[in-house]
């Protein structure tokens, strides 16, 4: 397939472009991003370093991938998927030999200028694959085992590189991600039954496999799941952070304490708090109207892509653009949920507002993707 | 366009669908965690700020300041002084052990102190200052604080702590504080919080114990903010405490110090009290010990020391010791026959030097006999066997009722610790306690204060405080708290005949200014302060029958442990009464002779407030008490200005 299936004769091209990127979605993006600058100079105590100067700049890179990818036309997205793909997968398999330990985990690999999480990498290229895979597909072989099991298996693969570095966030979001696209793409209803069934069977088993020779997991992500069943049971330990991260929320209130009045984060009874658990800061200090508010921003930002995506008569669009909404969904609604003790503790940042290099440019390359998709959709 | 559009167009009617369909989901997800975030931060927001304040505030005890203890004139007896002391913080330090090392060469490091304090900075948490010398004097601080940059995490610390400028002279009555011990905590039932402060100091033993509700106050609390680490970073605000209240007593500094320097060398107690008021103006035991060595923390060797010491320090003699009162006890038994009429003042009594009850001897102190006795002689000269006789006639119940009626054999409510009630025998005592029959034999001995009798100090001096007044004065030691004045024990009238009362005044008038009295060496000449006064030597031994044929049991020959306690009680002046004073010397010999000088010297101390002239003495003896005079000042001087320097 080549770029002449496009119909390119009403596509914006050279500077026009520009006109035609998706600003609110640009806005909006800046807006969230804007919020975590202001959390992470609040953590820090009122000041721009260690992470608030850091973190702007960054976003200044982000959004100038993002900026750059959107000039590029889809489709040379849509060619370079299978090599993207292919790319995540051998650097998570380098990752497995020269990472570097973090927190227990293997999970980057130092380039000199940043470090590469290619776990990160993987959430998007995993979206681009999928996206193309289907829009090459015919659509009556959609729901043909052999084209189900064969997507499943690229799946798969980087999962269980990941699951060994081990970041169990990351895993759950590239099935959750890879698993919501299938479903987009109109794999039959049938065989997420089944899934959502063997699912069931396999949280059995891993309950049941506990403290046997055939433990599926590891001891520590035992205790989180523990912690995430009862806080109370271990104030001390491994229930501290998610009882102090819901003391934080809760004591927030209707409007807060202040902006860098939150006792909570200010005196370090919070975990992480510029990072996984950065939403308790916000909530804290701007109570429920300043979360609610981020929570609206980030609904805005899925609205806009989801209607970008559907009025995108291109599948691979289409599938590429809610993609990457989706993988964005999971990433703040796994967070929110972690810290408001909906969801066990399992590592996910808070996107655009977590400190953090590699996230962050991913999502906005993820974006850039969205943009691309916006600009040169079929007229 | 190479694909069939149909394909094309039933794929996006199938991505619309199943979009509109994640949207839902995604949109209710939304939903659920902006209902979650509603549940925290609106319906459970009070609970959860609760939470977060119970995080973040902790709250200080701020210790109060501990009542002070005065004089009957307002000079100072226990007081609060700044201590210094200096502390570590082991997270400030880096290299604990090259700081301790460097300020070792600043500061001398107690041994036993450094032990300690290097176990609990291995033990407690990195912010905790703990102490590494105590009670450092201000150059050493002052030498750490100019060398602060090379002592990181050394600071200094300013404190209050207990002083008693006294030194021993209070050492028995006030006491002293010290730390709160395990044991102290499981006496007390509920511990105020206050008592769980590392080193708060608490009374242990004497007034300091008995009043420490008084003195102790009431805590303050600061509310600070510390962080998740438990570091303070600032206080919120505090609520003072209240100090402790001041306590004045009804003692005399300067009566005390000079019992004091005169019983020094003496295993031995005096009592002084004011016959009217029932004030102790002065009670007093020797040795003493200094109760500054127990607030700092007394060393294993001092304490051994002081236990090991035959003269017994430690226990106050005054109101604890319980002696045989011996011949001071001969007014109860004459009053308790007057009393019931079964004899007459004038009526004699013949002493051949013995009485045979129940065939056996009791001896008069004089072998040859005193020939015919009556009340005023068998006081004057202290006859035994008119005792003898009289108990036989009136009954131990009735002497027990008697000496109890003079304050004997009852506890006195004193704020000290350890009143001993003493024993006064009667024979439902003897059968209850001992399980056997009185015998006519132990009114005899317990006529003369000897036998089963046993009294303090401090009940002689209540006693011959009631002879002298005929009141029930009861004795005081405390005059006030906080300004406010506690009643006098005046007492009510006892009830006895005034000519009786009268006819013993003038035969204990007699002991110290007739003649042929037993203490008459002892008198004073003045005749404004006359005393009227009753020596006592009680037997700590039996006298074998062999010592007796022998007829020589000198004390002076004895053994110190083994020879008889020397006892005086007198009231002066005799005309008006204003002081009682009971003296007893442990081991002293003869009453007359080592109990009734200390007691006459007390007594015109007491009466003229100081010194007094040499004319009150008998002429012949003023050389010797003008140096004697001469000695107990320089004594009294040097020990003042050690004082100052302490201070």
């Amino acid at each position: 397939m080549s770029y002449l299936e496009y119909t390119v004769k009403h596509t914006p091209s050279g500077l026009r472009k520009v006109l035609y990127l998706n600003w609110p979605l640009a806005l909006l993006l800046t807006a969230v991003a804007a919020i975590g600058i202001l959390m992470l100079y609040s953590v820090a105590g009122g000041t721009f370093n260690p992470w608030a100067e850091p973190q702007a700049k960054r976003y200044a890179l982000g959004f100038a991938v993002m900026f750059f990818v959107a000039m590029v036309p889809i489709w040379f997205w849509r060619n370079m998927s299978v090599l993207a793909y292919t790319v995540s997968v051998l650097l998570l398999i380098a990752v497995e030999l020269v990472g570097v330990e973090g927190k227990g985990a293997q999970r980057w690999i130092d380039l000199g200028f940043m470090r590469l999480q290619p776990s990160e990498l993987m959430k998007v290229t995993l979206v681009m694959f999928l996206a193309a895979y289907y829009d090459w597909l015919p659509l009556k072989k959609t729901s043909r085992p052999l084209w189900v099991l064969l997507p499943v298996v690229l799946i798969l693969v980087p999962v269980a590189l990941v699951l060994r570095q081990p970041d169990l966030g990351t895993s759950i979001l590239l099935i959750t991600g890879g698993g919501l696209i299938m479903f987009l793409a109109g794999v039959h209803w049938a065989y997420f039954a089944a899934v959502l069934a063997a699912i069931g069977g396999l949280v059995t088993a891993v309950f049941k496999s506990r403290g046997t020779d055939w433990q599926l997991l590891a001891d520590y992500q035992y205790r989180r799941i523990d912690t995430f069943l009862d806080p109370a049971s271990d104030p001390l330990g491994a229930g501290y952070h998610i009882t102090q991260s819901k003391i934080a929320l809760g004591s927030g209130g209707w409007t807060g304490r202040g902006f860098m009045q939150g006792t909570q984060s200010r005196l370090n009874f919070l975990p992480e708090k510029h990072t996984d658990f950065i939403f308790t800061t916000l909530a804290e200090e701007f109570g429920f109207v300043g979360a609610i508010s981020l929570l609206m921003l980030y609904a805005l930002i899925i609205v806009f892509c989801v209607t970008s995506a559907l009025a995108n008569r291109d599948r691979f669009s289409s599938l590429l653009t809610l993609g990457v909404a989706v993988t964005f969904f999971l990433f703040f609604a796994v967070n929110m949920s972690m810290v408001m003790g909906l969801a066990p503790v399992v590592g996910v940042p808070l996107p655009l507002v977590s400190y953090g290099g590699s996230a962050m440019l991913i999502l906005m390359l993820g974006f850039g993707l969205v943009q691309s998709a916006h600009i040169h959709r079929p007229r | 366009m190479k694909r069939p559009t149909r394909d094309n167009t039933e794929s996006q009617r199938r991505i619309t669908r199943r979009g509109l369909v994640l949207g839902g989901g995604m949109a209710g997800f939304v939903g659920l965690l902006g209902l979650r975030m509603r549940y925290l931060q609106v319906d459970q927001a009070d609970q959860f700020r609760l939470l977060a304040d119970e995080n973040r505030i902790n709250i200080h005890l701020i210790p109060p300041s501990r009542g002070r203890i005065f004089d009957r004139e307002g000079r100072v007896i226990a007081e609060n002084i700044p201590s210094y002391r200096i502390n570590i913080i082991r997270e400030q330090a880096g290299d604990l052990e090259d700081v301790i090392a460097r300020l070792s060469k600043l500061v001398r490091l107690n041994p036993e102190e450094l032990k300690k304090a290097r176990e609990d900075l291995a033990k407690l948490r990195g912010d905790t200052p703990v102490t590494v010398a105590d009670r450092v004097s201000w150059e050493d601080i002052s030498r750490v604080a100019v060398n602060a940059p090379a002592l990181p995490g050394v600071t200094p610390e300013v404190g209050l702590s207990r002083h008693y400028p006294m030194g021993e002279d209070y050492s028995h009555v006030v006491g002293y504080v010290g730390p709160v011990s395990d044991r102290d905590l499981e006496r007390i039932d509920a511990p105020d919080a206050l008592l769980l402060i590392p080193r708060f100091q608490i009374g242990k033993i004497g007034l300091e114990r008995r009043r420490e509700d008084t003195l102790r106050g009431k805590a303050g609390t600061k509310r600070v903010e510390v962080n998740a680490a438990g570091r303070v970073m600032r206080e919120l605000d505090r609520v003072e405490g209240e100090a402790g209240a001041d306590i004045q007593l009804t003692l005399d500094n300067a009566l005390q110090s000079y019992i004091t320097a005169r019983l020094e060398g003496e295993s031995a107690a005096a009592v002084v009290m004011d016959c009217d008021t029932g004030d102790l103006l002065a009670c007093s035991s020797t040795p003493g010990y200094d109760p500054n060595l127990f607030v700092r923390g007394i060393s294993q060797a001092d304490y051994s020391a002081l236990l090991d010491n035959k003269y017994r320090p430690l226990p106050n003699k005054a109101v604890q010791g319980v002696y045989p009162p011996g011949s001071t006890f001969k007014m109860v038994t004459a009053l308790a026959a007057l009393e019931d009429g079964q004899v007459d003042p004038n009526e004699t009594v013949y002493c051949p030097g013995f009485l045979k009850v129940a065939n056996r001897r009791f001896h008069c102190w004089k072998r040859a006999g005193h020939g015919n006795v009556d009340l005023h002689r068998s006081l004057r000269e202290s006859c035994d066997v008119y005792y003898y006789d009289l108990a036989l006639r009136v009954g131990i119940d009735k002497i027990a009722e008697m000496a109890k009626r003079l304050g004997l054999g009852l506890e006195h409510d004193l704020p000290m610790t350890s009143v001993a009630g003493g024993l006064i025998p009667n024979k439902l005592w003897k059968a209850t306690s001992r399980g056997e029959d009185w015998r006519i034999g132990d009114t005899a001995n317990a006529a003369i204060g000897q036998g089963y009798v046993l009294s303090s100090p401090l009940q002689l001096a209540v006693m011959t405080a009631r002879l002298a007044t005929g009141r029930s004065v009861s004795p005081r030691l405390v005059r006030s708290v906080d300004g406010v004045e506690e009643p006098p024990n005046r007492g009510e009238p006892l009830g006895l005949n005034e000519n009786t009362l009268r006819e013993i005044r003038q035969a204990m008038y007699a002991v110290s200014n007739n003649r042929r009295g037993t203490a008459y060496g002892s008198r004073i000449i003045e005749d404004a302060f006359r005393m009227a006064g009753k020596t006592g030597t009680s037997q700590v031994r039996n006298i074998t029958a062999a010592e007796r044929a022998r007829g020589v049991f000198r004390n002076e020959d004895l053994p110190w442990e083994r020879r008889d306690h020397a006892l005086y009680v007198n009231f002066a002046p005799f005309e008006v009464p204003k002081v009682a004073v009971a003296v007893i010397v442990e081991h002293g010999g003869g009453g007359s002779t080592t109990a009734a000088p200390i007691a006459r010297d007390i007594t015109l101390q007491a009466l003229y407030g100081d010194d007094p002239p040499l004319d009150a003495y008998p002429s012949k003896d003023r050389g010797r008490i003008k140096t004697q005079q001469e000695q107990l000042r320089s004594r009294l001087d040097r020990r003042g200005s050690e004082d100052s320097d302490r201070a």
